[in-house]
């Protein structure tokens, strides 16, 4: 990290607090205040029309007894748990493939990355039309197949995958673009020198490819888990977090508690198990990245 | 499997282009083994491609569909006859146009404000000396681990007691608080700008502020271009924070326009597909034009909201 910089000489440490100022202010209005005010909030029973009332651990009591939480969280982790690993995987083989110097290389990337700039509501419209029951697409190409049409976002078995499946389509191109990125900073050199000494190419590939790609493994894989930790807009869409809560996962449950009940406490609450989750997996994250991440490039 | 005279060969052809751990023994069936393995390759990637582009061109096509014409299969994916009325229809049913205009709106500030104040920021954690600024950058840096969720609910209720609920003020506002992404990616950008241009300058006798403002600023155009990118696209698709702000018909984006529509005309695929097709258009045009800064920013920083 790179210490040096300017010293503003007298008169000018005005300008620190002037290119700061927003930043600072959005800070502590922005952030930090927000979280201490959703911790106290998180303590108390509040509609925001009347005044809050104190109500001490009870709204984290009511979370331990409330099976809807519990669905929530179990379903959170059913798409994260099959949503994260698929996507990496998948997206470290396309990006394998599209690093072979192949042609049409960038309408491949075109291709895999129009998912990823495009809005999750009008994405999620599209997939809502594509799994309807009667006349959706994906029904008649399994009829086709000789498979009987499935209620894709009706049936509390398969909603969950149908919301799973459009993650990792709408994923996978970041993914891709992350790893191929990795992979074409690996200078050639390194196959070449690992080549004179007689490594083989599987040993290129375990002993050059893999460490040196791990970095841009665990990023995406982090960067992916806590976004799908997350995932508010194609349930809101798709299902609204049926049928029968299937698909309601922590943050629509937040959601729904919140903005549609005004239980601004109880809502607060769960917020705050989810950054404790996420702030153990970041933690985790930056733990396994001192011992496992070679960066040497 | 592998002999020392294949792995001096491998010298001379590039190994990265062989993707399977085996090779063959002479030149030439080093060559048939890659054109295999380049036709599976692009057989795999086209495959991949067509499940990437088909929900995309189903849209289109039903876009353009007279209403009965979608329970028709085996589909048709060009319709006969192309119907151009959804569009209008579409546009007339709820006011799109309005909507279209407050997403340019917001998005267009947020962007504006996030590359002014992040600009200043991350020139004050990369090049300026003060006390308390490694302090400050990682506080700044740490904040990116908070989920959104839990600003949420006190920021609504901040934004409710002094009346902007209900207003565009709480969309865009807060653009010009900074923010910890934009922050990190321009700083990053910046420590690559040598330490002497500044100095220099600073003999020469040019305030902090000229050399924010005619260094500093000009050299960083890419990253400047990558987070103007992301900032509209996340604020153009940003459904949440509307969907809590605004209610007024008029006062709708196009992203909770669209899902407002579907609870009106549920069922009524032909417009829903148009009224997609026109709220993702205008960021796919801005990603064909600038597809490289949209990769590098991906690349550089890996984040989709």
């Amino acid at each position: 990290m790179q210490r040096s910089g300017l010293k503003p000489m007298r008169g000018e440490l005005i300008w620190v607090w002037v290119f700061l100022g927003p930043t600072l202010i959005g800070l502590l209005f922005g952030t930090l205040g927000p979280v201490l005010a959703a911790i106290g909030i998180s303590f108390t029973d509040w509609d925001v029309i009347t005044p809050p009332i104190f109500a001490g651990l009870d709204n984290y009591k009511r979370l331990a007894g409330d099976p809807t939480f519990s669905k929530a969280l179990v379903n959170t982790i059913y798409y994260v748990g099959i949503m994260v690993p698929v996507s990496t995987v998948l997206a470290l083989l396309f990006a394998f493939l599209l690093n072979q110097k192949l042609r049409a290389v960038t309408w491949y990337r075109t291709a895999y990355f129009l998912p990823v700039v495009s809005s999750t509501v009008a994405v999620a419209l599209v997939w809502s039309w594509i799994y309807a029951k009667d006349f959706g697409l994906l029904n008649f190409l399994l009829r086709q197949m000789g498979v009987d049409p499935i209620g894709w976002l009706s049936s509390t078995t398969w909603a969950m995958p149908a919301v799973i499946i459009m993650g990792i389509w709408g994923n996978l191109g970041a993914g891709i673009v992350i790893f191929l990125a990795g992979l074409q900073s690996i200078p050639e050199t390194y196959y070449e020198a690992a080549s004179v000494d007689g490594a083989n190419s599987i040993q290129r590939f375990l002993r050059i490819t893999v460490p040196l790609i791990t970095p841009s493994l665990f990023f995406y894989f982090i960067i992916t888990m806590i976004d799908a930790f997350q995932t508010f807009e194609s349930i809101y869409i798709m299902t609204r977090g049926g049928p029968v809560n299937s698909t309601t996962t922590i943050v629509y449950y937040i959601y729904r508690n919140g903005f549609r009940n005004f239980k601004m406490g109880y809502a607060s609450s769960q917020a705050i198990i989810l950054f404790l989750v996420i702030m153990v997996l970041t933690l985790v994250y930056w733990r396994l990245q001192e011992r496992w991440v070679v960066y040497d490039v | 499997m592998m002999s020392s005279t294949n792995a001096t060969q491998a010298t001379t052809s590039s190994p990265k282009q062989s993707l399977f751990p085996f090779q063959l023994s002479t030149w030439q069936s080093q060559r048939l083994q890659q054109r295999v393995t380049h036709t599976l390759s692009h057989l795999i990637l086209i495959s991949g491609a067509v499940v990437m582009v088909l929900p995309f061109l189903w849209m289109l096509s039903t876009s353009f569909k007279a209403p009965g014409k979608t329970f028709v299969y085996p589909p048709e994916w060009i319709p006969a006859p192309i119907v151009w009325e959804n569009y209008p229809n579409m546009w007339t049913a709820l006011p799109f146009g309005k909507f279209f205009i407050n997403s340019v709106k917001i998005a267009g500030l947020t962007t504006i404000g996030q590359l002014v104040t992040c600009s200043m920021a991350a020139f004050a954690f990369s090049i300026l000396k003060f006390r308390g600024r490694e302090f400050l950058f990682l506080l700044l840096i740490a904040t990116l681990m908070i989920p959104y969720q839990v600003t949420l609910i006190p920021t609504f209720i901040l934004f409710s007691k002094i009346g902007w609920v209900g207003t565009h003020l709480p969309l865009w506002v807060p653009a010009f608080w900074g923010g910890a992404f934009g922050t990190f990616l321009l700083r990053q950008f910046y420590l690559t700008i040598p330490i002497d241009l500044a100095e220099s300058a600073r003999i020469d006798g040019a305030s902090i502020w000229q050399i924010f403002r005619y260094i500093y600023v000009p050299l960083s155009g890419p990253a400047m271009a990558a987070l103007a990118i992301f900032t509209f696209m996340w604020s153009w698709n940003d459904l949440l924070n509307p969907l809590i702000y605004v209610a007024e018909l008029d006062q709708l984006t196009l992203t909770i326009g669209l899902s407002f529509f579907q609870n009106q005309y549920g069922g009524k695929w032909t417009l829903m597909m148009a009224g997609a097709v026109v709220s993702i258009l205008p960021i796919l045009v801005i990603f064909f034009f600038a597809q490289k800064y949209f990769i590098q920013g991906i690349a550089m920083t890996g984040l989709k909201r």
